[in-house]
């Protein structure tokens, strides 16, 4: 059956601002699922309250709406357009499919004659409560953990009595396994069962029996509505049952199942799919296996959406599982849709894979103090990185080269943990570390059973992991000069840098590169095709390793390679991808081709059809490296991936690379202190009164020249990591000897902190001449509260023209003083009508994706035109849409973490965040928001 | 533990290309057509699959013997094919329902293989270049001496080899009480299609791939179920006629894979040699009467040609590969007999089209109360 035509206009949800749980990887299946449908002559309307999103930009979608997501939103939107006539609510996440549900109780969707699509209400809230799917299950034969409901105290403890401990509690209704928790003892369990009767909207939890250390597996599913299913992808947790599967190390394809049980599980979950609904669209369902002969299954859960594993799933395995599940959506078979990456051959089938992945969560403890660090139920971790490889040792190194921890991947860094009671401790009780510590474990000796009883990790796993250990102790024998060139090649298969390399040989990095180089030992790139090389494959999306063949051809044309931001975090989060994606495009536009280098599974920069040439790397020296050695581009572009792009100017800068727009002396000009505050002195712009020391003792003396409260901070760092405001000698003494263990040897600035001030912000387009303002946004907080957690309204709200004034003045002078070409943000303090410059960065910044969205202007394509040399900034007319005030809202995952400090400060903290317009400054929304600017104030 | 060493071992294929990689199992040589499967499970249903006879076989997956190998994964006595040559290949296995590791399992069955290939480079040459002959050695390092052995392989066109491994005598299979018999043509035949049948509710005897008609008959099954196996089905003319009775005799027929050829060759079709062939676990299917998909297990080097059968009135083509278009199924019109070129009995593979057991058995049961 081909599409059902009576659907004209799709009306898509998103999932919101970010907050962990639910993350970036709902752009990316949004943004496919959009252009999916549009392909097919569909109009789509699309609804998001996050403005750093690709998903709701002009050329996603037909229609877009920066709203809250909300029943009144969708009211509203079905109001403008009648002929809306049905909704996509698969691709925002839970936070989607719970607006959806919210409407069809309100009898929206039935009021104005629309459909849902993708799933179907009945089949959500058969996923959703714990005891209807729970009853299905048993009806269809499918086994499950014991379990049991429970809506009250009484008969929480009821069921713990019977099932005795572990157990698990789950709230029903939440999200991202919020308020899941174990429970070993009886007073811990009343304790919880409380909090999560409380936490679910419907005041219910589900107890079930805790199989802890049973294997984990997922499987991706899609369906069409001729009932055909097929599995995309099967997902094995390295970590075992016990850790969110968010929180978990996964694999794929699965590593340690034998076809049998493979075979049992796939057809449980097609069983499950069929049973909870008629209803085209992809669905992931979560197993359990038995650690035992048995190799008994156990459903654990199903989601009939796009999730976090389905993105994982599409960049896995190279199947673009969004982009596929809109066009079920609207009516086509499986059977009459093309496999998207060979073209010729059918989208009905299963792909294999003749590579590893392995995705690691990245974590951000450091900026949640107090915060329990034990991985769980709950979710907890902010982004995540891929790693591909040939082997599963390989991809593991890469990912562990990915995760940007100050690591050079898996061990041999020196920077081993060797206090045997902290590795055992971390092996029973993970924590974002335990991977290390497992080779920690194995170095040291730890008896293999003993690491094996507290992780419950697959023996096959473990023992990939000591056959790391093992080869570096053979590897360890050589030096530089005598390492058999077999050896090296070994080592280089499984995926250790040269820095690791270097490490275990006692060298330099670059003596590993130049023995390698004379041997002949080069990375190849290999094809991600879906079908393991059984048919030839269009889609130019690679990844490196050490083998015969080399697949990625080299074209004649000019190229300009995009560095990604790597993994999500706090600080550097979904914006950088937009900035990266909007710069592919506008390359492409310019008459590159565009290459473009990341390791984030969620992000749209990694979906095969963004770049011309994907490269699914490490955001790491040596692959990157590697890559333009191989492409030769004419340059690279630094300017849009975030600090992780932008600390690799230096190198690149030193080994005679190009970098596109601002050089890397102006970079370097604004990120050194002395130097770029002698600049502001010349072209006498004030700034705080500062200075940079190198010990506590040092920072003493200069503070009696600063004069207290002081800001303290580490140079070069992210998101104003370990940044604080202290008012006295013992403040500064004790942050500045933290900061000093936690980061040896880095220089530490000392400002002179402007109590009260107004903060606000700038950014700005130049091309080294011409400088043109973006937008000037104002801070409701005041001067103190990091700029990523502050409220900011575009334009300012009670700046006066004098101010103003100054702050376009000193935009424009430092932005030709820094010769910046691209883009660059500057901050300022405000205080007593004379505006402070606290830091520049030329460079995309957070804010550039709401000021584009805010304006409707492709601010990043005209930047990135500039930054190669295409335009000018005198070549854009630019006509921004400037209506009443936007205001960017921070969004905080607090509840992620009960007993952390939820005041704001220097340190960055929010995950996401959300655009709200507002016509005049009466604005109820704006007024509540500015009367807590009084609370700041007080303090 | 500590650090272990492998001995190297090397590749040569008929056009001269060679890969060196380490010695997998026993230390020695084997010889075979190299034919690569793209599936990412079951790997010891794979390796103890008659059909494999004859073959080098190529896994693409990065990983091989992970779980080692259990005693209800087999679907023989041994591993069938010659030679493997795969990436990484694990020493150590995870499985408590594992016995032994796969190294000790290819040492036990006397088979050689090779691992470290850059199997992905290879995959991609013979999807090029067609199927050919290779030699494996971890033996012999010269290459002239391994050329030389080469070139007496016999190429696959034209092999018959279900003599290979087909019964020698006939067997018996299930509950000898159960209210069906079927009577099993063994051309080389996959474990698992007894046990679908077994399952239904028949009793099995299953006679030598060069059993007659008259022989069979006399058993008086209530049906005839026709093997998969290896080898050019063009090249058994005896089994061809045998089958042409067994189609005739108006009891219920079911055909797999060589068994689904030999009953195509017998009614006139044409079979062609592929120039790959189809071989993984992840094959689509279109059941062309119900108009649904399945996923299958395949594998196969010849395939029933489509032009012969399309135009013919007497013969309906069921099934079709959605990759290629191939002729996947056909039946014979007002006859209970039927046929598939993909393995629903699957093992290794999904388990999707079992349904072709139950039609089978229901054929049978209305056949019987006829």
């Amino acid at each position: 059956m081909p599409r059902d035509n009576s659907i004209k206009h799709i009306l898509i949800i998103g999932s919101g601002p970010i907050v962990i749980g639910q993350a970036c990887e709902f752009d990316y299946a949004g943004s496919q699922a959009s252009r999916s449908l549009r392909e097919e002559g569909i109009i789509v309307t699309l609804i998001n309250s996050n403005p750093a999103t690709i998903m709701t930009d002009p050329v996603t979608a037909d229609h877009v709406y920066l709203k809250p997501l909300d029943a009144e939103s969708i009211e509203f939107i079905l109001k403008q357009h009648p002929d809306i006539d049905a909704v996509l609510p698969t691709m925002g996440g839970q936070t989607a499919l719970n607006l959806a549900i919210e409407c069809d109780e309100m009898g929206i969707w039935a009021d104005y004659g629309v459909k849902i699509i993708g799933v179907d209400i009945e089949a959500i809230n058969i996923t959703e409560d714990r005891l209807k799917f729970r009853d299905l299950m048993v009806k269809i034969g499918i086994p499950m953990a014991p379990q049991q409901t429970a809506k009250s105290l009484l008969e929480g403890k009821e069921v713990a009595q019977e099932f005795g401990f572990p157990l698990c509690i789950r709230p029903s209704f939440t999200l991202g396994g919020s308020g899941a928790a174990f429970v070993w003892t009886n007073e811990h369990f009343e304790k919880l069962l409380d909090a999560g009767l409380h936490k679910s909207p419907i005041h219910e939890v589900m107890i079930d029996k805790a199989l802890l250390g049973w294997k984990e597996f997922e499987l991706e599913l899609l369906r069409d509505k001729n009932d055909n299913v097929i599995i995309i992808c099967s997902i094995e947790n390295f970590d075992p049952m016990g850790i969110h599967t968010g929180d978990s190390i996964t694999v794929a394809p699965a590593m340690t199942l034998s076809d049998k049980t493979y075979q049992r599980m796939r057809d449980m979950a097609i069983k499950m799919m069929r049973a909870i609904g008629d209803f085209a669209g992809g669905c992931n369902v979560q197993f359990s296996v038995s650690p035992d002969e048995n190799e008994d299954i156990i459903a654990i859960e199903i989601n009939p959406r796009v999730s976090r594993s389905s993105a994982l799933a599409s960049k896995a395995t190279g199947y673009p599982i969004a982009k596929i599940a809109a066009k079920l959506a609207i009516g086509y078979h499986l059977d009459e849709l093309q496999n998207q990456i060979t073209k010729s051959t059918s989208a009905y089938f299963e792909p294999t894979l003749d590579y590893v992945i392995v995705k690691i969560p990245r974590w951000n403890f450091d900026k949640f103090k107090g915060a329990d660090r034990e991985l769980g139920l709950q979710m907890k971790s902010v982004g995540e990185v891929m790693g591909i490889g040939r082997s599963f040792q390989e991809a593991l190194q890469k990912a562990c080269q990915s995760l940007e921890v100050r690591r050079n991947g898996l061990g041999a860094d020196g920077r081993e943990l060797t206090n045997q009671n902290q590795i055992l401790e971390s092996l029973s009780r993970p924590s974002w570390n335990r991977i290390f510590h497992i080779y920690d474990a194995i170095k040291l000796g730890i008896p293999f059973k003993t690491i094996q009883n507290r992780t419950k990790i697959d023996f096959w796993f473990l023992k990939q992991i000591e056959e790391l250990v093992l080869f570096e102790k053979e590897i360890e024998k050589y030096k530089v000069g005598t390492l058999p060139k077999d050896l090296l090649f070994q080592a280089k298969q499984m995926g250790y840098a040269d820095r690791q390399i270097a490490h275990l040989l006692s060298c330099l990095e670059s003596e590993v590169y130049n023995i390698r180089s004379e041997m002949g030992i080069q990375r190849v790139y290999k094809l991600v095709d879906t079908c393991a090389a059984e048919f030839p494959a269009k889609t130019p999306f690679y990844y490196s390793t050490f083998e015969e063949e080399n697949e990625s051809i080299v074209t004649s044309k000019k190229k300009v390679v995009v560095l990604g931001s790597g993994p999500n975090r706090i600080g550097q989060g979904i914006e950088f991808d937009y900035s990266c994606v909007h710069g592919v495009l506008a390359a492409k536009e310019a008459g590159y081709e565009t290459i473009m280098i990341n390791c984030n599974p969620e992000t749209v920069s990694t979906d095969f059809d963004t770049a011309d040439k994907l490269y699914f790397e490490p955001v790491f020296w040596e692959h990157i490296y590697d890559i333009i050695r191989h492409e030769k581009p004419e340059g690279v572009i630094v300017q849009l991936g975030g600090q992780t792009a932008l600390k690799l100017a230096e190198k690149l800068e030193r080994y005679g690379i190009k970098i596109m727009g601002t050089s890397f002396e102006a970079l370097d000009l604004a990120e050194d202190r002395g130097r770029f505050s002698r600049l502001l002195s010349e072209k006498k712009i004030p700034f705080p009164k500062f200075g940079v020391v190198e010990s506590a003792e040092q920072a003493l003396t200069l503070s009696e020249e600063l004069g207290f409260p002081l800001l303290v901070r580490p140079s070069y760092v992210l998101g104003g990591q370990k940044m604080k405001i202290v008012i006295n000698r013992e403040e500064l003494e004790h942050h500045v000897v933290d900061i000093l263990r936690d980061m040896p040897d880095n220089l530490i600035l000392l400002d002179h902190f402007l109590e009260s001030a107004i903060e606000a912000e700038a950014d700005a387009i130049c091309d080294g001449k011409d400088v043109y303002i973006l937008g000037i946004m104002q801070h409701i907080e005041p001067a103190g509260i990091h700029s990523g957690d502050s409220y900011a309204v575009l334009p300012p709200y009670n700046l006066g023209d004098f101010v103003l004034q100054q702050i376009e003045d000193h935009v424009k002078t430092l932005a030709v003083a820094l010769n910046t070409v691209g883009l660059i943000n500057i901050q300022f303090a405000i205080k007593d009508d004379l505006v402070y410059v606290i830091e520049a960065n030329p460079r995309a910044s957070r804010t550039v994706p709401f000021i584009a969205k805010a304006y409707n202007e492709p601010y990043v394509n005209y930047a990135t035109k500039v930054m190669l040399g295409d335009k000018k900034v005198k070549d854009f007319n630019f006509t921004p849409r400037k209506e009443g005030y936007a205001i960017k809202i921070p969004v905080f995952s607090f509840d992620k973490f009960p007993n952390v400090n939820k005041e704001l400060g220097p340190e960055m903290k929010s995950t996401g965040e959300a655009i709200r317009f507002i016509s005049d400054l009466r604005d109820p929304y704006f007024r509540k928001i500015y009367s807590e600017r009084n609370l700041y104030l007080s303090k | 533990m500590k650090y272990q060493e492998r001995k190297d071992a090397i590749l040569l294929l008929q056009d001269g290309t060679v890969y060196r990689g380490k010695a997998v199992g026993k230390i020695g040589t084997a010889t075979g057509e190299i034919a690569f499967n793209t599936g990412m499970t079951g790997y010891q249903e794979i390796f103890t699959d008659p059909s494999y006879f004859g073959q080098i076989l190529l896994l693409t997956p990065s990983h091989v013997g992970n779980y080692g190998v259990a005693h209800n994964d087999v679907e023989s006595e041994g591993i069938k094919i010659e030679g493997l040559v795969c990436k990484k290949f694990s020493q150590e296995y995870s499985r408590p329902a594992g016995y032994a590791s796969l190294q000790d399992y290819f040492v036990e069955n006397g088979k050689v293989g090779i691992s470290d290939v850059d199997t992905r480079a290879l995959t991609r040459h013979i999807r090029q270049s067609g199927a050919m002959n290779a030699i494996i050695s971890s033996e012999i390092e010269d290459l002239s001496e391994l050329k030389n052995k080469l070139n007496l392989v016999p190429s696959m066109d034209g092999l018959e080899l279900s003599s290979k491994v087909s019964c020698k005598e006939p067997y018996f299979f299930g509950d000898e009480n159960a209210t069906l018999r079927i009577a099993v043509l063994d051309l080389g035949v996959k474990k698992n299609i007894l046990r679908c049948l077994v399952e239904r509710g028949a009793y099995l005897k299953v006679f030598p791939y060069n059993t007659s008609f008259a022989e069979m008959e006399k058993w008086n099954a209530d049906a005839y179920m026709l093997s998969n196996g290896p080898g050019d089905p063009s090249a058994m003319p005896n089994e061809t006629k045998t089958i042409h009775q067994i189609a005739n005799s108006g009891k219920p027929v079911f055909g797999i894979c060589l068994g689904h050829q030999i009953l195509a060759i017998s009614q006139g079709l044409k079979t062609i040699k592929m120039h790959n062939g189809h071989r993984g676990v992840n094959h689509p299917v279109k059941n062309l009467i119900t108009g649904k998909c399945e996923v299958t297990s395949q594998n196969h080097g010849f395939v029933v040609d489509w032009d012969s059968a399309q135009n013919r009135e007497d013969i309906e083509i069921t099934h079709q590969h959605l990759n290629d278009n191939s002729l996947a199924g056909f039946s014979i019109k007002g006859m209970p007999v039927f046929s598939v070129q993909f393995h629903p009995e699957s093992s290794a593979g999904p388990n999707d089209s079992r349904y072709l057991f139950d039609q089978f058995i229901e054929n049978i049961r209305t056949h019987k109360s006829k």
